[in-house]
């Protein structure tokens, strides 16, 4: 019997061709009929009030509607309940046009409306401001004394502050053999997706809202909307099929939502609001933080003591947290460990979930740091990982649901060549360049949220699936289709998996690596579910084969139910839906994580990055000559799809460890690289080969269908990997990213 | 809105009375820096004269003097991949395609190159003082965050540096630069036509209102045995150079006839010395001289803090720039430094 397998075949992305023709609609591209544009005001002053606005100047432009702002904007709920979002930290969630109160530089404080964009920005620049300004606080390192723990609140449960101390750390770290104490910084980084923020809404009558937003969660933005403005849940309806990469900066609906839904209720009208790349550097950030280090060893390289303190950035009104110093001790056994991670409130927007947010920041320091150990023990820097390897979680001493990170090592430096790699630095070379090798450990969550998912078969015996998740250019609709397909025996061009929309079945936003294990366990389980109604239909047919047949005694291959002892027998499932009286065969079903399991396990993703760099010995330029990372996230339902998304993480690291920062100004408090030019990010002149390995882990524990994830793990290793070579290439241990050849001469 | 008038001109002459005759007008060539001044709201012309259908602008022709005449609207990229540039004057070639993006350089003049204006993120922030910008409000870039700023030639109103690349081979090359104006037609050398800041940072260069660029001339000495471009940057393409260097070189076996070194990236305009020109004529070429000579390009050169690192820099990337000029066989894609 040919079981069609569609599940780990490299299938290329099934909406490739409309992205790549231009097909596809994004959230600023929609016609609709008299659509009126909004040119967001954006604050020049970083801290203060607003004393006055004199918008008649502004009003007088033929074409201009109305000039939105604090003082003649729409009543609204301003309860923080109401008013928050499924992904929002602790703290007060930012209120556009909410009151005179300037609390950052390019916070939005008036919204333009006019007939169209061109009018609307012009208009903006017609607007006379009075602000009184007040002293501000922008720089992470002069406002250490403000440092303190997180407050706790909903986001804690997916972001937990670190564990508590175990052993006597300090005591621990004084008599260690082997210390190294070292201090970590990044700058502040942008998402900078190429799709600018935007949304279209279509106003319905009758409180009634149609939105097509750029986001990663139609729900999340939905429900903001809704509780807001007032409005019943289901009169407002959020579309997001086609989404041009968000990496994080899409979890939270940011404010050209706002400002879009309240001009279109104040004026009852279709309104479209689009940022400008400016202004794409106006809300959510990784933050810039610091990384105190501080590992022990024995003689042998057994650790014996960690301590992480981690400092970043948070605003003055929401307590963001990435969890840093939470990761050492999921890698690494240690008898003593001492683990913090504080937040300096400051007067920037809230920083947010950026591609690995915290991983990536947190390996960076530990997996450098756990370099310099090997460097000063004289132990091979993947020797010493091996030795601290570690099967369970030594940090919740629970073991993992699986753990393929010692394949990702050795089948990583296999295909490296990193036995010949030479120890000492500068001791490699190639004509005027330094050539350096460095290795780092990633890890990362294995999220599952719950997700519910409609799943019929119709008439013509195709498979529909309804789920409100988007897909943010990962490749969402190809895997979800492959894992229906295979569920019940169909080819691809049998199934319609339908998203994008806050008006199908729950699910959650789309972070976290988490959408491919949520939404496509739900799928299994409706499957599941679909295929018991169809045998119990199938059974109910006169004179049925399949009267007696229980639900393990029958398979679905190319459209058709048979007997698995006897495939000569067997119904189509359009016959199946034809004895329905041509009605589909529905069901809607939850896939949800199964807690009390996985309450005793550890779940993560892991992979190893090999590096090669080439120094120029006289003038510090880097180039990445080559990369290998390996990958450990159980099952890969689409090698190809899976493929881009670790080598386009591993082109983010190789951005985060030597390119991208955007540069704050302390004596101004506004960020002046807020544009593509300066802000750089690699060009096709900065990557060269890089190679992508999926370990094998099989994992039967973690859901239904065996996978974690592979957003984000592609990206987590790199930079320590990149700054590890640079020091072995250069004798020079850099601890600042991005790192420039300013620090190399 | 913000309304604009727009006219063609199809000769030079009517190019200029038509700038002459409307205040707050531009020329406009490719608009690649023009029309993005313009989105800043940091310039706002009310009528523009484009300047693209002017036959004598977009030629390219040898002159009899041995030279090349560089048609001002001729674009970087037919510039740089002309066969006679490539030939006689690779340096040029090298330089133009080390800049911007391929787009870009398809669009982008030779005219609007020289009169690009600098990339420091204050000039570029009208929300922000720039003596440049808004003469006498004040300079934050040296207080500020000032990586990308000048180490030679500044002055207390402005840091800023002049960001072309191309300019940088046209100033070790010795063109000049054919300008049309109100007053008639002349000639200027290219070491007088950008400026020093001083005290009027607003200007860029020394053309003088309503002037044309009609063309821009090579001489016959185009250095195609010993040159090379070297930039510094943050990224292998599409970025401003931190540090850039031209070098030509005359030869006699391995004693210097003739060298000349401008560098990119580190002031208002681009920078040659006299002193250590003349000091490398005669010395034998190697590391030595060109580290020499580095000192006394570099010998006035101050940082700002964030821009320390230039000078040593520079030194260095004059020194490898001479050994890349003594083999431009060792020259990489990008203007990146050899292998
Ligand atoms: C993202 C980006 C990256 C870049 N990177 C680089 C780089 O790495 N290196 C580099 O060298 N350059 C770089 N550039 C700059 C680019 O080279 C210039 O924008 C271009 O050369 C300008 O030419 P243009 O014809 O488009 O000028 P325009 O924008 O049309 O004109 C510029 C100015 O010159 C005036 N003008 C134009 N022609 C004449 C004339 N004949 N006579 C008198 N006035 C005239 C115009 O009125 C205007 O004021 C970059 C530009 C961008 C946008």
């Amino acid at each position: 019997m040919d079981l069609n397998k569609t599940v780990g075949q490299p299938i290329s992305r099934l909406e490739g061709k409309l992205k790549v023709t231009g097909v596809a609609k994004y959230a600023a591209e929609y016609e609709v009929d008299d659509l009126l544009h909004g040119y967001v005001v954006s604050s020049p002053i970083t801290k203060g009030k607003i004393l006055n606005i004199d918008i008649s100047k502004a009003l007088r432009i033929p074409g201009v509607k109305d000039v939105l702002s604090h003082e003649n904007r729409t009543k609204l709920a301003w309860f923080d309940l109401q008013y928050t979002d499924m992904d929002a930290p602790p703290g007060t969630v930012f209120k556009p046009l909410y009151d005179e109160n300037i609390l950052y530089n390019g916070q939005p404080i008036a919204l333009v409306v006019a007939e169209d964009f061109e009018t609307a920005r012009y208009a903006s620049t017609q607007i006379i401001f009075e602000f009184q300004q007040e002293t501000f606080e922008t720089n992470l390192r002069n406002n250490l004394d403000k440092a303190r723990p997180a407050k706790k609140g909903f986001a804690t449960a997916l972001k937990p502050p670190p564990p508590p101390p175990t052993g006597d750390f300090e005591n621990a770290f004084e008599n260690a053999a082997c210390k190294v104490e070292a201090e970590f910084q990044h700058g502040t980084e942008h998402h900078n997706p190429i799709e600018l923020f935007a949304t279209t809404t279509v106003y319905e009558g009758k409180g009634k809202l149609t939105i097509y937003d750029k986001t990663q969660g139609t729900i999340n933005n939905q429900l903001y909307v809704a509780n807001i403005f007032g409005l019943h849940y289901k009169d407002v309806r959020v579309l997001a099929p086609f989404v041009g990469g968000a990496f994080g900066s899409g979890l939270r609906p940011q404010y050209q939502l706002f400002l879009c839904v309240m001009a279109a209720l104040h004026l009852k009208r279709n309104v479209r609001v689009v940022l400008d790349r400016k202004q794409m550097f106006s809300f959510s950030h990784r933050p810039p933080a610091i990384q105190k280090m501080r590992f022990g060893s024995d003689i042998n390289g057994k650790i014996t003591a960690l301590g992480h303190s981690a400092f970043a950035e948070t605003s003055n009104f929401e307590d963001y947290t990435e969890p840093t110093a939470n990761w050492s001790h999921k890698l690494y056994p240690s008898p003593n460990t001492l683990f913090e991670h504080n937040l300096v409130p400051l007067d920037v927007y809230t920083p947010m979930d950026m591609r690995a947010p915290g991983g990536s920041t947190a390996l960076h320091a530990i997996e450098c740091t756990m370099d310099e150990l090997a460097h000063q023990l004289k132990i091979d820097p993947l020797e010493l990982r091996l030795i601290n390897y570690s099967e369970m979680d030594p940090s919740s001493k629970k073991p993992y649901t699986s753990k393929a990170l010692r394949a990702c090592y050795l089948e990583a430096a296999e295909k490296f060549g990193w036995s010949n790699r030479n120890p000492e630095p500068r001791a490699m070379k190639r004509g005027n360049k330094l050539v350096g090798f460095g290795m780092a450990t990633g890890i990362w969550d294995a999220f599952q949220f719950p997700a519910r998912v409609e799943a019929m078969i119709t008439k013509d015996g195709r498979m529909v699936l309804n789920n409100a998740t988007t897909d943010i250019g990962t490749g969402t609709l190809t895997v979800m289709t492959q894992i229906a397909a295979d569920e019940l025996g169909l080819s691809l061009e049998e199934v319609d998996f339908q998203y994008g929309d806050s008006k199908k079945p729950f699910s959650m936003f789309q972070g976290g690596s988490a959408i491919t294990s949520s939404t496509g366990v739900a799928i299994v389980v409706a499957a599941k579910a679909l295929r018991k109604k169809l045998l119990r239909k199938a059974a109910e047919m006169d004179a049925s084969p399949f009267k007696k047949a229980k639900e393990d005694e029958v398979i679905f291959s190319a459209g058709k139910m048979h007997l698995k002892d006897q495939p000569e027998v067997f119904i189509s499932l359009k016959e199946i839906i034809a004895s329905n009286k041509g009605k589909a065969i529905k069901t809607t079903n939850l896939g949800k994580p199964h807690m009390l399991k996985l309450r005793k396990y550890s779940l993560a993703t892991h992979s190893a990055s090999f590096v090669e760099v080439e120094v120029d010995q006289d003038l510090g330029t880097v180039t990445v000559t080559r990369a290998v990372t390996a990958v450990a996230a159980g099952k890969i339902i689409n090698p190809k799809t899976a493929k881009s998304q670790i080598s386009g993480s591993m082109v983010w690291g190789i951005s985060k460890a030597l390119h991208e920062e955007t540069i704050m100004d302390d004596h101004l408090g506004k960020y002046i690289n807020a544009n593509l030019g300066e802000y750089h990010i690699p060009v096709h002149a900065d990557i060269n080969q890089l190679d992508v390995i999926f370990a094998d882990e099989k994992d039967d524990l973690i859901n239904e269908i065996g996978t974690k994830g592979v957003g984000e793990i592609g990206l987590v290793g790199m930079p320590a990997a990149i700054s590890n070579a640079i020091f072995n290439a250069t004798g020079k241990r850099i601890y600042k990213l991005p790192i420039h050849f300013d620090e190399l001469i | 809105m913000n309304n604009f008038e727009y006219q063609q001109a199809t000769t030079s002459v009517e190019a200029i009375n038509l700038i002459e005759n409307h205040d707050g007008s531009r020329f406009l060539a490719g608009g690649t820096n023009l029309i993005d001044l313009w989105k800043y709201n940091i310039t706002n012309p009310t009528e523009l004269i484009d300047i693209n259908r002017i036959a004598e602008l977009s030629e390219i022709r040898e002159l009899e003097n041995g030279g090349l005449r560089l048609g001002a609207g001729f674009k970087n990229a037919d510039t740089a991949y002309h066969p006679v540039v490539e030939q006689k004057y690779p340096l040029l070639s090298k330089a133009i395609l080390a800049g911007a993006s391929a787009q870009i350089r398809n669009m982008a003049s030779n005219g609007g190159n020289l009169l690009q204006r600098t990339r420091c993120y204050y000039f570029y922030d009208p929300e922000v003082p720039c003596n440049k910008r808004v003469p006498g409000s004040g300079c934050p870039a040296k207080e500020g965050y000032n990586r990308i700023h000048a180490i030679l030639g500044a002055s207390e109103h402005c840091i800023a540096v002049f960001p072309s690349d191309m300019c940088v081979a046209l100033t070790a090359l010795d063109a000049v630069v054919n300008v049309a104006g109100p007053e008639g037609n002349r000639s200027i050398n290219f070491a007088d036509f950008h400026r020093l800041p001083d005290d009027r940072p607003d200007l860029d260069n020394n053309l003088k209102p309503h002037e044309l660029i009609v063309s821009i001339d090579l001489p016959e000495k185009g250095f195609a045995a010993n040159y090379s471009y070297l930039k510094l940057r943050d990224r292998h393409s599409y970025a401003f150079a931190l540090v850039s260097v031209a070098t030509a070189l005359e030869l006699d076996g391995d004693t210097i006839k003739e060298a000349r070194i401008a560098l990119g990236g580190v002031a208002h305009k681009p920078w040659r010395s006299a002193e250590a020109e003349d000091f490398l004529r005669g010395k034998i070429a190697n590391a030595e001289s060109f580290a020499l000579a580095a000192d006394i390009i570099l010998s006035g050169a101050t940082g700002y803090g964030h821009n320390d690192f230039k000078i040593k820099l520079a030194k260095r990337a004059i020194v490898r720039n001479g050994l890349m000029a003594l083999n431009p066989e060792s020259q990489l894609p990008g203007a990146q430094p050899s292998a």
